[in-house]
């Protein structure tokens, strides 16, 4: 008999609002503990110190509009955030400062997540979804310049952009964009040339979220339906349906893969958290602890490995801390 | 010097003498007047004594006496029986039976039957002996002598040895035995009755008999009116009887009758459904079952579904309780279906559950070969199951659900979500109000949830509450109106009077109390718990009451708050008395549909109850009364405890200066006709409830009496 699933190692509460997205920034030196942001939906993002369980400081800067993405760039001390008030901020935290040093306003109105990569030290590359309908920008930080804006063909009708990965084969090459839209069909795109390389029609519902595999070139969808996509792209760069999983209730959240590539977490519509073998996709756990839907999972980078951490948010306004995998 | 006659015992010398003499032909008189002598000694004794009557002449102490007197006598004449001589019991015989008829039977048999029994188990001498003294028993008295064997012999061979084949040569013994132990009187208890069908079935001769007695029986048991008049006791008393019938008869007995038992027992099974009291109910589907299993022997064997109780299971195991040898060749059999019947259901569920079993095996075993390179090992994921779907949020939303919507698993999430949707959205809910009540009095279970019913009707109340008058005007419009089941119809009562306690009780506002998944309980099985309910009531009235005069500092006024139900009571209730002698034709309250009368008049007198310091209330005591009036002569029992229920929860509500002013004529044929149902009525708790009214007026009137002076 399987083992019965594990309880969170830890649950933070407190928040007194549903919670939209979460992000981890643990991989400091010993002295700084390792931190969670959440962003909630009263508009505050809060700092989680791991090792206290106790919030820290409290970031009010989309003026009480749902925060719907947090990310760091490089240390914990440069934070960006995208709220509904159509802003995406860039923070300064360090020293125990709390003030927004830069903002770009996108504009769109819908819940796309923006995605970032570091082009070299110092050197960001982000895509948001823009003021046109179907329209990705991406912009260069911290100078703000746009790189480009990739529009859909004439005539094609991909509806708004949903989610957003940007990523590169290998430090220094080329990025490109993979974007999932709201008629289901997942677009990769090469910024620099501002084209669509390949478009893959894998839902019949918007893709709510993807993540990409850049080393086994795989990546993974799940829509508002049933089903998990698993698509790989081959050398001329064409993506191509590799594999479905059936799920037991409908509607995913958010996908995530653990940054060593071993297993994958799904949060559900159905309050559940789900865990996969990232190989071969093989079912691993269900994490029933949520009284309401699950919106983000977000994998902490500790050093080591046995740390490593597994955070849900969920509209129940708690954040569940899980302690997977983490022997091998 | 009778003391010492008595002591000395003489008195068997006496009785022997009688014997003598009436074998050589004795005066009459003389004998009459020594019988009457001896029989009434202490009466005799203790009149002229008065107080210092010693106690050998108690009677407790004197029929003893007398019986063992008896006892030498039959001594005596066996003796000389054996030594050939021909000898007259008749004189012993009179004794015995003036001594019964007297009231003495428990004395002088609980000497006799013990050692009699004793006597004849060996002896054919004394048997015979034995049987004559009760044939000898003059007819007058026969049926004391009858009836007090019958219920001192401790078993029905006991019983054969004793009286022998009495009942057939003694017509007037026969009558006792068949007709007037059985069909006439239901005090006996069940060991009275196994004896006497015991010994019945125990000898050829009177198994002919026993044939004619379960006919009899099943007669009454299957007519109509003797369902309908004669009290509940008397009816388990009869089905009694016919289980140890059945049990007694033998295949071939049962073969020579079947068509009859059939069509008796499809008389009786549909005159018992018919009846409101589920007791009634009950006994008629356990009796039916038991006569099915009884004549199918291998073909399917009728069942119902019902509550098993203590009276059900005792009536069941009358049907097995038999002497061993003339069960073995029916109860194997009838085990081993009943067996058969048990283990059925069990195999599927087996089956099944290998089945399900089944594919998870493979699976699980596929899975590990795929990712055998696989290091994780996940965990149990039995869990995972199918989310319930979301409910609608709007009641829109839920009015399109019900009405048209296919998804099974939306319609159920609905359905268990609309009442605490109504609770949440009285604005909304009073936009659609009728609407939603008539989609919800025709809601009809599509999948099965557990407790649908309840559900339903929690959101119907639900609605009521939200927007009373409108509401209460379609309901009670619709519950005479065409083409409703009586099931629709007995949810309106029950939902209007679940309302009614809603508006009127001043806690209820906010969340929904606990209490209220009582109280539905009592409108399913009314019949119990509607007298209870209706106690309860007056119980606590009266504490209310003693409890302003007395203790007066103790009584912690509830947060007081308007009576919601003030204002609408009047909508809740006339509608309801409007038509109810207007048969249509599908529906008639006076005719066969007594029991949705029945409910109709119990809700009557909930509503009328709660309408207590209501400004409605003296009208509507006005027109309950006459309505009461109207049908205070029903068959139907539960439909006269219903009109009691009315009455006395008139009593409490309207003021009783009122009462009196405006209806002190119909107040005083109620009465006159209280005092008779007290008296004549057949059912046991109207007698008792007409009773309580009848102590409620007296207390009305001593109150009134009391306030002038």
């Amino acid at each position: 008999m399987a083992l019965p699933p594990p309880d969170p190692q830890f649950v933070l509460r407190g928040t007194s609002a549903a919670i939209h997205t979460l992000h981890f920034s643990c991989g400091g030196q010993e002295p700084d503990p390792p931190v969670l942001f959440s962003g909630s939906e009263n508009g505050l993002i809060h700092v989680w110190n791991l090792k206290t369980h106790r919030v820290d400081t409290a970031l009010d800067g989309h003026g009480r509009k749902s925060v719907y993405c947090v990310e760091t760039m490089g240390g914990k001390d440069r934070l960006l955030s995208q709220g509904r008030d159509q802003r995406i901020c860039l923070w300064d935290l360090a020293e125990g400062r709390t003030s927004v040093t830069d903002s770009v306003c996108t504009e769109h109105v819908g819940f796309c997540r923006c995605s970032l990569v570091q082009l070299a030290q110092g050197r960001w590359l982000m895509a948001t979804a823009a003021k046109g309908l179907q329209e990705v920008q991406v912009l260069e930080l911290p100078s703000k310049t746009s790189v480009c804006t990739l529009k859909p063909e004439v005539g094609a009708k991909l509806g708004m952009p949903m989610c957003l990965k940007l990523w590169q084969l290998s430090c220094g090459s080329q990025p490109l964009l993979l974007a999932g839209y709201e008629d289901g069909s997942v677009v990769l795109w090469n910024v620099t040339m501002g084209k669509a390389l390949s478009q893959l029609i894998c839902h019949q519902e918007p893709v709510m979220s993807l993540d990409f595999d850049s080393e086994r070139t795989k990546g993974i969808s799940g829509s508002s339906e049933k089903v998990l996509c698993i698509w790989s792209l081959n050398e001329q760069q064409n993506l191509q349906v590799y594999k479905t999983h059936e799920l037991v209730n409908a509607g995913i959240s958010d996908i995530t893969i653990r940054p060593d590539k071993k297993i994958l977490a799904t949060a559900g519509w159905d309050h559940r958290i789900r865990i996969f073998g990232w190989k071969k996709l093989k079912p691993l756990a269900v994490l029933d602890y949520h009284t309401a839907t699950v919106h983000c999972v977000s994998f902490s980078e500790h050093r080591n490995p046995r740390e490593r951490l597994l955070a849900a948010g969920s509209k129940d306004q708690r954040i569940s801390l899980w302690s997977l995998y983490t022997q091998s | 010097m009778l003391e010492r006659f008595l002591r000395e015992g003489r008195l068997s010398a006496l009785l022997w003498d009688g014997c003598q003499q009436q074998a050589h032909g004795g005066c009459p008189e003389l004998q009459d007047a020594l019988l009457n002598r001896i029989v009434c000694l202490p009466e005799h004794v203790s009149n002229k004594l008065q107080g210092e009557n010693p106690p050998v002449f108690f009677p407790q102490n004197y029929f003893p006496l007398l019986g063992a007197a008896v006892l030498e006598v039959l001594q005596m004449i066996s003796d000389s029986l054996r030594g050939g001589l021909d000898c007259s019991i008749s004189f012993v015989s009179h004794v015995l039976g003036k001594v019964c008829i007297h009231g003495r039977q428990k004395e002088i048999l609980g000497v006799l039957v013990p050692r009699l029994t004793e006597l004849t188990k060996s002896d054919c001498i004394w048997q015979r002996i034995c049987w004559r003294l009760v044939e000898c028993v003059p007819e007058r008295w026969m049926e004391a002598v009858v009836l007090g064997f019958v219920q001192r012999a401790p078993g029905s061979d006991v019983l054969s040895r004793l009286l022998g084949n009495l009942v057939v040569k003694n017509k007037k013994a026969q009558f006792v035995v068949t007709q007037k132990v059985l069909l006439l009187q239901y005090g006996h208890t069940t060991a009275v009755l196994q004896n006497l069908l015991g010994y019945l079935s125990l000898d050829s001769l009177r198994r002919a008999l026993l044939l004619r007695v379960l006919q009899e029986l099943l007669e009454t048991w299957g007519s109509s009116s003797a369902v309908k008049h004669s009290p509940p006791e008397q009816q388990l008393y009869i089905s009694k009887a016919i289980l140890i019938c059945l049990s007694h008869l033998k295949e071939p007995e049962i073969e020579s009758c079947r068509q009859e038992l059939l069509t008796s027992m499809m008389e009786g099974v549909k005159c018992h459904l018919d009846s409101s009291l589920p007791q009634l109910r009950r006994l008629g589907m356990v009796v039916a079952e038991s006569i099915s299993s009884k004549i199918n022997t291998e073909g399917p064997v009728l069942k119902f579904e019902y509550e098993e109780d203590d009276e059900t299971r005792e009536l069941r195991s009358l049907l097995v309780q038999t002497p061993p040898l003339c069960v073995v060749p029916s109860l194997p059999g009838d085990d081993r279906s009943e067996k058969a019947g048990a283990a059925l259901p069990l195999v599927p569920e087996s089956n099944k559950k290998s089945q399900t079993a089944a594919p998870v095996m493979p699976d699980e075993e596929s899975d590990a070969e795929l990712d055998s390179d696989d290091d994780l090992v996940p965990y149990d994921m039995s869990e995972d199951k199918e989310l319930k779907i979301k409910a609608p949020v709007y009641i829109r939303d839920c009015i399109e659900v019900l009405t048209g919507s296919e998804d099974v698993d939306k319609w159920e999430a609905t359905v268990k979500a609309l009442e605490s949707l109504i609770r949440r959205n009285p604005a909304a809910t009073r936009e659609v109000s009728v609407e939603l009540a008539k989609i919800l009095l025709h809601l009809e279970e599509k999948t099965c949830i557990e407790g649908f019913v309840e559900l339903r009707q929690r959101a119907q109340v639900a609605v009521l509450t939200t927007d009373p008058i409108p509401v209460s005007k379609y309901l009670t419009s619709q519950f005479y109106s065409l083409n409703y089941s009586l099931r629709q119809r007995m949810d309106i009562l029950d939902v209007l009077v679940l309302a009614a306690q809603e508006l009127s009780c001043p806690k209820f506002h906010g969340k929904p109390k606990h209490s209220d998944a009582q109280k539905p309980r009592i409108q399913l099985l009314p019949e119990n718990d509607s007298s209870k309910d209706w106690r309860r009531i007056v119980d606590e009235r009266i504490k209310s009451k003693t409890r302003r005069f007395a203790t007066r500092q103790c009584h912690v006024e509830p947060a007081s708050s308007p009576n919601q139900f003030s204002s609408v009571a009047g909508h809740f209730f006339f509608p309801l008395l409007q038509h109810f002698d207007r048969p249509l034709t599908t529906f008639d309250l006076l005719g066969e549909d007594h029991l949705v009368l029945g409910r109709l008049v119990h809700t009557l007198a909930v509503l009328m109850y709660l309408a207590v310091n209501t400004v409605a209330v003296t009208a509507m005591g006005k027109a309950l009364l006459e309505f009461v009036w109207t049908l205070r002569f029903h068959t139907d029992s539960y439909v006269r405890q219903g009109l009691l229920s009315c009455i006395s929860s008139l009593l409490l509500s309207v003021p009783a200066e009122l009462l009196l002013a405006d209806m002190t004529e119909e107040l005083l044929e109620t009465q006159s006709w209280l005092g008779d149902m007290v008296e004549k009525d057949p059912d046991g708790d109207c007698r008792r409830l007409a009773l309580q009214n009848l102590l409620l007026m007296e207390n009305l009137k001593k109150k009134l009496e009391a306030v002038p002076s």
